[in-house]
């Protein structure tokens, strides 16, 4: 559909807001705590922070939460059950206020969760879901958006883009039919097109290298010694991979006893010694640089050309997250040199 | 493919055989019939399969699939949940879901003649593609099977072995290392690459097929390749740690090609261009 343009007030925004909760749904968007922001669930426009640069961790959890509920089991001898989750269930979420990356983000998982097999928890949470996004007017040192191919304006991905106007009102763009649905639940807030040149709100990142450049390097690049050098510090701590919006990595474990209990999937990464061990103690990524390693080629070099997205959308927190300032822009510039 | 791809059939052990020191095998049969009659694999394929409680854990399927009666598999106490799925008993009932990976291309193997190398508790992979092959056996020319084992105690399948020795279509030999045998042991003594270039196998219109751990695997390559096998012409198949069978959970990867998906099947030429993961 084509993209439509409004405007909304910014005092319409708790009217808009209490629509959509007595529509059923939860508002879920950034908050300031203490110098830090995250996602969280909202009653009111006056909790959300419009002004963050980026949350600490990414909003993945809506449609792949750290623990999923796979079943219920009980089995005996002459009566077996396995008991699903009702996917109808799940809550319908509006998510308000996400930057451009993290909604790309959403795409490389949707990837990941319906390559050949589909994953219908991922898939039912995804349904329920509403992005309303936010344009970013400001960055830091570790965004790195536009290299990934991201614009801080980009609509694609967001069912109603909003990009913030000096008057403290939002140009809203509206991508989507859900995005429409939206429009509909409030359409008396919803004015016609304050006619802005939209560029003006919106940041500008700069451009540091090709990244299809640097695919084809990593070709090349398994056997290299850089790997070493670069993960020297890295504790194999995981931060990186709990930040990501794009990391999907999980285990399957189950919590019972051989009569009842239940199995779920849970984050994982592929930072951790564990993660590969056999049980015979032989260990494919025994060391650090090799972990460090499959997670550089597995974002921008695998997942490329396996599935054709890329598995970094340049949001930076990894950066920000590690403990040890191992910083994956300097890393991937040291790269395309 | 199944709403829930993470949902396991429910499976009743029918039988068990007790094939060596901590390795047995299950007969397994659908608890829910219609889910047995829609169900269907191919040589080379595996599955996850769980003790409920303890988790899941990866085994091929051992049986032919040109004998569905049953699924079969076969396996060593390893780890966590091999070490519950051993202490069960005929009539319990675990988990099954699968099949996963990729295939034996057997239907390119027409015509061809077959030499089948295995070495220890690999032999259940290669099982489901031996008696594949012999139930097709028509299709096929000479068929040669080496399997090795490091003690006479650790042969599996031995009433299988005694068949097929037994069969004038199949040529068997049997090797333990050495120090491995017993006094009235009748078979080879040596390591199996050793064995192998013993009976200097010939590489005209063969295929082989190699299944071992990798020590083994690392050593029988040469050989085959001293005798001229093309790199081609050489299947054997990978053991990456796995969770979730099907590109999904990140972890056994080669390179960019997954085991699940993309293998466990892979040919020694294929190996060569992947970097050495696994
Ligand atoms: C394609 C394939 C086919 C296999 N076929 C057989 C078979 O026919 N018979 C057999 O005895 N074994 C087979 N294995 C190895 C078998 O999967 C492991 O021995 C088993 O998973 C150990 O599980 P555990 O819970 O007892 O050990 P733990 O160490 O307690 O296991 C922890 C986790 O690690 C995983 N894991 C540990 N070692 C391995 C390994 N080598 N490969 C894969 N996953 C591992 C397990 O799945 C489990 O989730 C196969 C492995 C693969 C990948
Ligand atoms: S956050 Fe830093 S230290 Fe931890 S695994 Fe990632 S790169 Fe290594
Ligand atoms: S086993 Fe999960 S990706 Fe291969």
């Amino acid at each position: 559909m084509e993209i439509q343009k409004k405007l909304l007030k910014n005092d319409s925004l708790d009217k808009l807001f209490a629509q959509l909760k007595s529509a059923g749904k939860i508002i879920i968007a950034p908050v300031r705590k203490g110098d830090q922001t995250y996602f969280c669930r909202v009653e009111s426009a006056s909790e959300i922070d419009f002004d963050y640069i980026q949350t600490v961790k990414s909003a993945k959890e809506i449609v792949f939460p750290r623990i999923e509920k796979l079943f219920d089991y009980k089995i005996e001898q002459d009566s077996q059950k396995i008991s699903e989750t009702d996917l109808e269930k799940f809550s319908e979420i509006v998510l308000f206020g996400i930057h451009p990356c993290d909604i790309i983000a959403f795409r490389a998982l949707k990837t990941v969760f319906t390559w050949d097999y589909t994953d219908n928890y991922f898939i039912a949470r995804q349904n329920k879901l509403t992005i309303i996004g936010l344009s970013c007017a400001k960055h830091d040192e570790y965004c790195f958006c536009t290299t990934m191919g991201i614009d801080p304006g980009e609509t694609a991905g967001s069912d109603i883009l909003f990009t913030k106007l000096s008057t403290g009102d939002f140009l809203a763009e509206i991508v989507t039919e859900k995005g429409k649905t939206i429009v509909d639940i409030g359409t008396e807030l919803f004015l016609p097109d304050p006619v802005v040149n939209k560029l003006d709100y919106i940041t500008k990142v700069p451009l540091l290298f090709e990244v299809k450049e640097l695919s084809k390097k990593l070709e090349n690049m398994f056997e290299s010694p850089v790997w070493d050098e670069m993960s020297l510090r890295c504790l194999g701590c995981g931060a990186c991979a709990y930040v990501c919006p794009v990391c999907s990595c999980f285990d399957i474990q189950d919590e019972g006893k051989i009569y009842s209990g239940c199995r779920y999937r849970c984050w994982d990464s592929c930072g951790f010694g564990q993660f590969t061990l056999h049980t015979s103690g032989h260990n494919p990524r025994e060391e650090q640089f090799q972990r460090w390693r499959q997670r550089i080629m597995h974002k921008f070099l695998y997942q490329p050309d396996r599935q054709q997205v890329m598995g970094c959308v340049g949001c930076g927190r990894c950066s920000r997250a590690c403990p040890v300032d191992m910083n994956i822009l300097e890393h991937l510039l040291s790269l395309t040199i | 493919m199944r709403d829930n791809i993470y949902k396991p059939y429910l499976m009743r052990i029918e039988k068990i055989t007790s094939e060596a020191p901590e390795v047995k095998t299950f007969q397994l049969k659908f608890i829910n019939e219609d889910e047995g009659k829609n169900f269907s694999f191919k040589a080379g394929q595996f599955a996850e399969y769980s003790a409920m409680g303890e988790g899941e854990c990866t085994f091929c399927i051992a049986s032919s699939p040109t004998r569905m009666d049953f699924i079969e598999c076969t396996f060593r106490r390893a780890g966590k949940v091999t070490t519950a799925l051993i202490g069960l008993n005929e009539g319990d009932i675990i988990g099954f879901r699968g099949p996963y990976g990729n295939i034996f291309p057997i239907d390119d193997w027409k015509g061809k003649n077959l030499l089948f190398i295995a070495g220890g508790i690999a032999l259940p992979p290669m099982r489901c593609v031996i008696w594949n092959c012999l139930d097709l056996r028509n299709n096929f020319k000479d068929v040669t099977i080496v399997y090795g084992a490091r003690t006479v105690a650790d042969l599996v399948y031995k009433h299988e072995l005694k068949e097929w020795q037994e069969r004038t279509d199949v040529k068997l030999i049997i090797t333990v290392d050495p120090g491995g045998e017993t006094p009235d042991w009748k078979g080879e003594i040596g390591f199996v690459p050793t064995v192998l270039d013993k009976i200097a196998p010939s590489s005209e219109n063969t295929i082989a097929i190699v299944c071992g751990p990798p020590i083994m695997i690392k050593y029988t390559f040469p050989v085959l390749e001293k005798y001229k096998f093309k790199a081609e012409d050489i299947f054997t198949t990978l053991e990456n740690r796995m969770k979730c069978g099907f590109g999904k959970c990140g972890r056994c990867n080669v390179g960019k090609y997954f085991v699940c998906k993309d293998g466990p099947v892979f040919t020694y030429a294929q190996l060569k261009s992947l970097p050495a993961e696994y």
